[in-house]
């Protein structure tokens, strides 16, 4: 991350591990921070991506617009390899993301490289997916201390301090299910964070929340914006994408029909599908 | 107070609202005392009986040779249940792998020990002698390091447990899939997301909440192999529903002793009905 070019102010998330194979050996400099060709994508026979072309560069907002259908999240998933690609490639950091290339071909990587590769990207869901059984302090030293065998000591004060970034400082000891939604989101967000991840993806993670808790989830993802932390958010919140996104991306049938700065997107979107969609929206 | 609130009072008392009186369930008095009765009606019979040779049952109730069947019954559950669930656990992942080879094998295994009735299963592991009579232990379709009599191997009590483990597996695997199909999709993505290693996954995700759903059936399913086990009783083996059998035979108290098992069998299962409420708390953690 050393060799990103952009100033980063009080990184959240910190810089990640040294030698990760994501972003190590000083690759980050000369590579967008995710960059994806191609990528194609079907269920059965439904084609749900089409060849999308989609490149964020490090410390920036992505916010992905786009009817329900269009692909967002299927993409999003892409992303941290969730979903494998068809056809195609994604590139987070400069490395290919579960693929080996040899030659003119791919092979793909096995589990423990996917799972080290994930840990670099983190992931925040619709539906929180938070574990019920675990402490919400559990939650957020599981993955760092099962996946990345980070010191105990270190994990602990990390997610103290993650903890009290989302509000949640006396909530460390309770169970999941007695929070709110939104509380619920913010622990989510914290445990994501809790890896050091050099990206982070949220799959519409407002969209399961009552409208009154929508705010405080909003908020604290302003927040890792302002800190540059590298963000793609698949979302309908038109506001949040006016205010923080650096790059908007208009998605419909599994293609990226358009991308600039908000205030092109948004305001003068130059194609007749993204009017039809912002006007619906807003 | 202020002015507003006193002279609100009075207005107050005079809009109460109204009290609320509970319906009366006139017929379910009626109801209770007939149960009452009834239940009375048994204790006398069971009490006033002197056919039940109450003192006879205090007398072979702590028998040694009871309480050794009653051991026996129990290591035939312990093994029975810790094998079977083993197994089961082991059938249950085959049954959910992507491999075909591997979920077919599994779905056999539960088909062919589910359909088998356990007295016939039992009695197969019994007489293997008849069908194998020595058994070798090397490599497959190759050279033998050394070989058995499968008399001296499987005795009746090895053969006991081998039967009810491998009948029990065929139920566990079940309960087991069922358990682990229960847990949202969205725990084993958050996982895999969060880059948590395979077998941490399920032994510290999926497993525990899992439990949940695991637990009430199996322990369904142990209560069931407590009583299950009398059925070995056609090995000769001296369990506790053997071993009465065999003291009534010699003293004709055939009543009395069948009451000295009931109530052991009553014991031990209020006992793990007790610690299945316990294990159920624990799991249950976090779900208010």
């Amino acid at each position: 991350m050393s060799g990103g070019s952009r100033t980063v102010r009080n990184r959240v998330a910190g810089d990640p591990v040294p030698g990760n194979p994501a972003t190590g050996d000083g690759t980050a400099g000369e590579h967008a921070m995710v960059e994806l060709r191609g990528v194609h994508k079907s269920f059965g026979s439904l084609h749900v991506l089409r060849g999308v072309d989609l490149t964020v560069e490090q410390g920036q907002v992505t916010v992905i617009l786009g009817p329900s259908g269009s692909g967002k999240s299927t993409l999003l998933r892409t992303i941290n390899h969730l979903e494998k690609v068809d056809r195609g490639s994604v590139r987070v950091g400069g490395r290919l993301l579960g693929y080996r290339q040899v030659g003119d071909r791919l092979h793909e990587l096995s589990e423990r490289e996917i799972l080290r590769q994930r840990t670099q990207i983190g992931f925040v869901f619709q539906s929180f997916n938070l574990f019920p059984h675990l402490t919400v302090r559990q939650n957020l030293t599981e993955a760092p201390l099962s996946a990345q065998r980070r010191p105990r000591a270190e994990v602990e004060a990390l997610a103290t301090r993650l903890l009290e970034r989302v509000g949640l400082a006396d909530k460390a000891e309770a169970y999941p299910r007695t929070l709110s939604g939104g509380q619920q989101q913010r622990v989510a967000i914290a445990r994501a964070l809790a890896l050091e991840p050099a990206l982070v993806l949220f799959d519409e993670p407002t969209s399961a929340l009552d409208p009154e808790l929508v705010g405080e989830v909003l908020e604290v993802m302003k927040y890792l914006a302002r800190s540059g932390t590298t963000m793609i958010v698949v979302t309908y919140e038109i506001g949040f994408a006016r205010e923080v996104a650096d790059t908007v991306v208009f998605m419909d049938a599994g293609l990226v029909v358009e991308s600039g700065p908000p205030a092109q997107v948004l305001d003068a979107p130059r194609h007749e599908r993204t009017r039809a969609f912002i006007g619906k929206v807003l | 107070m202020t002015l507003s609130e006193v002279s609100a009072q009075p207005l107050l008392r005079e809009e109460r609202p109204p009290e609320v009186v509970t319906a009366r369930h006139p017929l379910r008095w009626v109801a209770v005392a007939g149960v009452l009765v009834l239940l009375a009606m048994a204790a006398s019979a069971l009490i006033t009986n002197p056919a039940w040779e109450w003192e006879i049952v205090g007398q072979y109730l702590f028998a040694p040779s009871v309480v050794r069947s009653v051991v026996i019954t129990l290591e035939l559950t312990v093994m029975g249940i810790v094998l079977g669930f083993a197994l089961g656990t082991l059938l249950a992942l085959m049954r959910l792998s992507p491999n075909r080879l591997l979920s077919s094998v599994a779905w056999g295994y539960v088909w062919l020990f589910r359909s088998v009735p356990l007295i016939l299963q039992l009695l197969f592991w019994y007489n293997l002698a008849l069908l194998y009579p020595r058994l070798s232990f090397g490599v497959p379709f190759g050279p033998a390091f050394f070989d058995i009599g499968t008399m001296d191997l499987i005795g009746p009590l090895t053969a006991a447990v081998l039967g009810l483990a491998l009948h029990q597996a065929a139920y566990a695997a079940e309960i087991v899939r069922g358990g682990l199909l229960s847990v949202d999709h969205g725990q084993r993505e958050a996982a895999a997301a969060l880059g948590i290693p395979r077998t941490r996954r399920l032994l510290c995700i999926i497993l525990p909440q899992a439990m949940r759903t695991i637990v009430p059936n199996a322990g369904n399913e142990i209560i069931g192999l407590v009583k299950g086990t009398s059925v070995v009783y056609i090995m000769a083996l001296p369990e506790l529903f053997y071993q009465v059998q065999v003291i009534y035979n010699r003293n004709g108290r055939v009543m009395a002793l069948l009451l000295v098992a009931a109530v052991w069998y009553l014991i031990l299962t209020t006992a793990l009905s007790i610690v299945q409420y316990y294990v159920e708390r624990h799991y249950g953690r976090g779900r208010a």
